[in-house]
C-alpha cells in the first residue's frame, strides 16, 4: 500500500536561551496509510506535539527541522517554499489544537472563520460557503446550525468550540487529519461524543488521522496503529492489538500498569515509573529509559545495540536491547 | 469507627448581579442540598463533570467558603457557626491540596519557607525546631532534603505536587481535601503520587476527600465514592460496587464514557450520554438529569432527588434505579475483562 504520510528521520532542534540548539525530535521515522487512524502516545516533553508541528511546518521561531523527510500523498514538504505550503496546510492536511479556546479567534463569528477557510481553498464566493459551513454544522452534531453561524467562541461551551475546530478542519475535505490531544481540557462524557463523531467522519469521508494523547484509554478507543515515543524517540510501534495484549518495550509496559482501573477491587499499589523524563536527553548514550528501567543493564547504556531498533513481530519494532536478536544470553544477564 | 465529617444539606448559591444599583438577577446553584459523612480513616471520593459544584463542597469544608446554608461538623462541632478564633484553631486539622501545582505555591518563597511558615504560625513548632521538622516532612513525600533551599519553580510538576502535599501534611491534619491533585499530571508521576497518598493515609491514620473526575484515579484511593450532578449527589456507594453495580443512570453513562484501555472492548454497548451538562443557573424541575438521560419517564418531573437507600449502604437519587439496574453477574462479566 501507498503510504499517504511518509517521515524519515525527522529531527527537529530548538535553540534555547543560551543560544545553544538541543534536539527534541531525534530521527523519528513512520507512516500514516490511507484510511488509519495512527496514535502517538507518550508523556508530556517527549516530542509528540513538536512532531506534529514539525510536519505543518508550524515551529516556532526558534525551532528547525535538522535533518530528514516528509512525504505526503507523494511530495516532499520539507524545502517547499511557504506559498507552496499554504496551498497544503489547512486544505489537504489539518490539524485540531488542545485548546479551543485560544485556537479560534475571539474576535470573529463561527461562520466567519468557518467561511474562511473554504474561500480561501476552494474559491467559493460568500453565499456558497455559507451554505457548506451551515451542512458542515451539522454534520459534527451542532444543534441549530444557522444560529450557530452567527456565536462568537466565547458563547459556545468547550465541546461545541471543539466541534466548531473539527467543522474547520474538515471543511476542505483534507487527506490527513493531525489532532493534538483534542479532548485533554474536557469532560468524559463529551470526549467520548467528539472522539466517536471523529472516528465516524473520518470512516466516513475516507481519510486518515494522526490523534496525539497521553490517555491510553482513547487510544485503545481510536487507534488503528499505535507509536509509543519517549525522550524524543519513538520506542515501539504496533498495531493496536498487538501493543495492549504483547506490549514489548519496559516503557510501554511501564505506562500500562500505572493506569488505575475502574473494575480493579484489588489492593494492589499501582505499578508506577520512578523519576521523571530527564532533561537534557539528547546528551544520554544509549537507552533512555535505563534510568528508569528495571531491566536496565551496563550494555543498556553503552552497548552497541542499545540504540537498536528490533522488530517483535511483522508490524510491530521495538528500541530496546531485550530483543536483540541472538543476544538471549546477554538478555538474561541484563534481568 | 466514628464520622469524622458530616456535612447536612449543605447549599451554596452565587448570586449574579446587574444595573446601575447592582441587584441579584439571578442564583447560580453551585451546590443544592447535599449531605454525606466520612469516617475516620476513610476516604470518599467525589466524582462528576465540571461545574456540578466538587470543587465548591471541597472548599467549603476547609472554610474557604461560607456556605449559604447547612453544616458541617468536623469531629462534632460545626464548622458554619464557629467564631473566628477557634476556626483559625480547627483549621490546622483541616488542609487541602489544590489541582494546580503551578499556581498554588507561592513563587517567591523557598520550599523551606512554605513549609516552616504555617507550622511556626500556628505554633506546631518553634523557630530552632522548625528545620529538622522540614527535614522530616519532605522524607515523608520523598523529596530531597535539599529541596528546601530552592524554589517551586525549579521543580517539575510532579515534585511541586509533593511539596504542596507536604504543606498540608505541616499542621498535623485529621482530614485532607484533595481537589483533582492529579489531573495535571502524567501517567507514571500520577501513580507515584496515588501511591504516596495511600501510604501516607494509612502511615498516619488520615481522612481523605478526594475530588477527582479522573474515574480510575478515583476508584484506586477511594473506600466510598459520590457522584455529583448539577450541584446534587446522585449515587453513593462502596467504592467496590459503585462502577460494578451502578443504579443511577448517570453513573453508568459517567462509566461507560470513560476509556477503557482494551482495544477489544471498543464496540462495546455503550449508553453514550448525549447533549450537555444544562446551566446551573437554569435548572430544570424535577430530577435534573431528566433531559439527558435514556430511561427518562413523565414521572421524572416530581422526583426531588432525596438520597434513597435502595441496597444496603447504597444510595441512589432516582425512585427508579432499580428498574434498569444492571445484574451484578453483568457487571461481574465487564470486571473479567480488564
Amino acid at each position: 500500500m501507498k503510504h499517504l504520510l511518509d517521515v524519515q528521520n525527522l529531527s527537529v532542534a530548538f535553540r534555547g536561551d543560551d543560544r545553544r540548539e538541543r534536539t527534541v525530535v531525534d530521527r523519528v521515522s513512520f507512516h500514516v496509510n490511507p484510511g488509519e487512524i495512527l496514535c502517538i502516545v507518550g508523556e508530556s516533553g517527549c516530542g509528540k506535539s513538536v512532531t506534529a508541528l514539525a510536519i505543518m511546518d508550524l515551529l516556532s521561531r526558534n525551532g528547525r527541522i535538522t535533518e530528514g523527510s516528509v512525504r505526503f500523498d507523494g511530495r516532499e514538504l520539507i524545502g517547499m517554499t511557504a506559498g507552496e505550503m499554504d496551498q497544503i496546510r489547512g486544505s489537504k492536511m489539518t490539524m485540531v489544537f488542545q485548546d479551543a479556546l485560544t485556537s479560534l479567534n475571539p474576535v470573529f463569528t463561527v461562520g466567519r472563520q468557518l467561511t474562511e477557510s473554504l474561500r480561501v481553498h476552494q474559491g467559493l464566493d460568500k453565499k456558497e460557503a455559507a451554505k457548506r459551513a451551515v451542512t458542515l454544522l451539522e454534520k459534527v452534531g451542532l444543534p441549530d446550525p444557522a444560529t450557530m453561524m452567527k456565536k462568537f467562541p466565547h458563547q459556545l461551551s468547550g465541546g461545541q468550540r471543539q466541534r466548531v475546530m473539527i467543522a474547520i478542519a474538515l471543511s476542505c475535505d483534507p487527506k490527513l487529519l493531525i489532532a493534538d490531544e483534542p479532548t485533554t481540557a474536557l469532560d468524559v462524557t463529551i470526549q467520548s461524543q467528539i472522539m466517536s463523531l471523529t472516528r465516524d467522519l473520518i470512516h466516513e469521508l475516507n481519510m486518515s488521522m494522526i490523534l496525539i494523547t497521553h490517555d491510553l484509554g482513547l487510544v485503545a478507543e481510536m487507534a488503528d496503529r499505535v507509536i509509543v515515543m519517549y525522550a524524543g524517540q519513538i520506542v515501539e510501534t504496533a498495531d493496536v492489538y498487538s501493543l495492549f495484549h504483547t506490549p514489548a518495550h519496559p516503557y510501554t509496559k511501564a505506562l500500562m500498569g500505572a493506569v488505575p482501573s475502574i473494575y480493579d477491587s484489588s489492593d494492589r499499589q499501582l505499578a508506577s515509573i520512578r523519576g521523571t523524563v530527564p532533561e537534557n536527553y539528547t546528551e544520554l548514550s544509549g537507552c533512555r529509559f535505563a534510568d528508569r528501567c528495571d531491566h536496565a543493564c551496563e550494555d543498556c547504556r553503552s552497548g552497541a545495540k542499545s540504540e537498536g531498533t528490533f522488530s517483535v513481530s511483522a508490524e510491530h519494532t521495538v528500541r530496546c536491547i531485550l530483543y536483540a536478536p541472538e543476544s538471549d544470553k546477554e538478555v538474561t544477564s541484563c534481568v | 469507627m466514628s464520622n469524622q465529617l458530616i456535612v447536612e444539606n449543605l447549599v451554596k448559591y452565587y448570586p449574579i448581579k446587574d444595573g446601575i444599583i447592582p441587584h441579584t438577577i439571578a442564583e447560580i446553584k453551585a451546590v443544592d442540598g447535599v449531605s454525606f459523612s466520612i469516617e475516620e480513616g476513610t476516604t470518599l471520593g467525589l466524582v462528576g463533570e465540571s461545574g456540578c459544584g466538587k470543587s465548591t463542597i471541597g472548599r467549603q469544608i476547609v472554610a474557604l467558603e461560607k456556605p449559604t446554608s447547612g453544616s458541617i461538623f468536623f469531629e462534632g462541632e460545626d464548622l458554619t457557626q464557629m467564631t473566628a478564633s477557634r476556626l483559625q484553631e480547627k483549621r490546622t486539622n483541616l488542609q487541602m491540596v489544590f489541582q494546580d501545582p503551578y499556581s498554588s505555591l507561592n513563587p517567591r518563597k523557598k520550599v523551606f519557607h512554605i513549609l516552616a511558615d504555617p507550622m511556626i504560625h500556628h505554633h506546631i513548632c518553634t523557630k530552632e525546631e522548625a528545620p529538622s521538622r522540614v527535614d522530616e516532612l519532605l522524607d515523608m513525600v520523598g523529596l530531597n532534603r535539599s529541596a528546601k533551599d530552592r524554589f517551586p519553580h525549579e521543580f517539575s510538576g510532579g515534585q511541586r505536587q509533593r511539596i504542596g502535599i507536604a504543606r498540608a501534611l505541616a499542621l498535623n491534619p485529621r482530614l485532607i481535601v484533595l481537589d483533582e491533585p492529579v489531573s495535571a499530571l502524567d501517567v507514571s508521576i500520577q501513580a507515584q503520587i496515588l501511591n504516596l497518598l495511600k501510604n501516607l493515609k494509612a502511615k498516619l491514620g488520615l481522612t481523605y476527600l478526594f475530588i477527582g473526575h479522573g474515574l480510575g484515579a478515583v476508584r484506586y484511593i477511594s473506600d466510598r465514592i459520590a457522584v455529583m450532578y448539577m450541584g446534587k449527589i446522585v449515587e453513593l456507594a462502596d467504592a467496590d460496587t459503585l462502577f460494578t453495580h451502578p443504579l443511577h443512570p448517570y453513573t453508568k453513562a459517567l462509566r461507560d464514557a470513560a476509556p477503557v484501555p482494551d482495544p477489544t472492548l471498543r464496540d462495546r454497548k455503550s449508553s453514550a450520554l448525549t447533549g450537555e451538562v444544562g446551566s446551573a443557573m437554569d435548572i430544570p424541575s424535577g430530577c435534573r438529569f431528566k433531559n439527558r438521560c435514556v430511561h427518562a419517564c413523565a414521572g421524572c418531573s416530581a422526583v426531588n432527588m432525596e438520597l434513597i437507600e435502595a441496597e444496603p449502604g447504597h444510595f441512589v437519587a432516582c425512585p427508579y434505579a432499580l428498574r434498569f439496574a444492571e445484574t451484578p453477574k453483568s457487571a461481574k462479566g465487564g470486571a473479567e475483562h480488564v
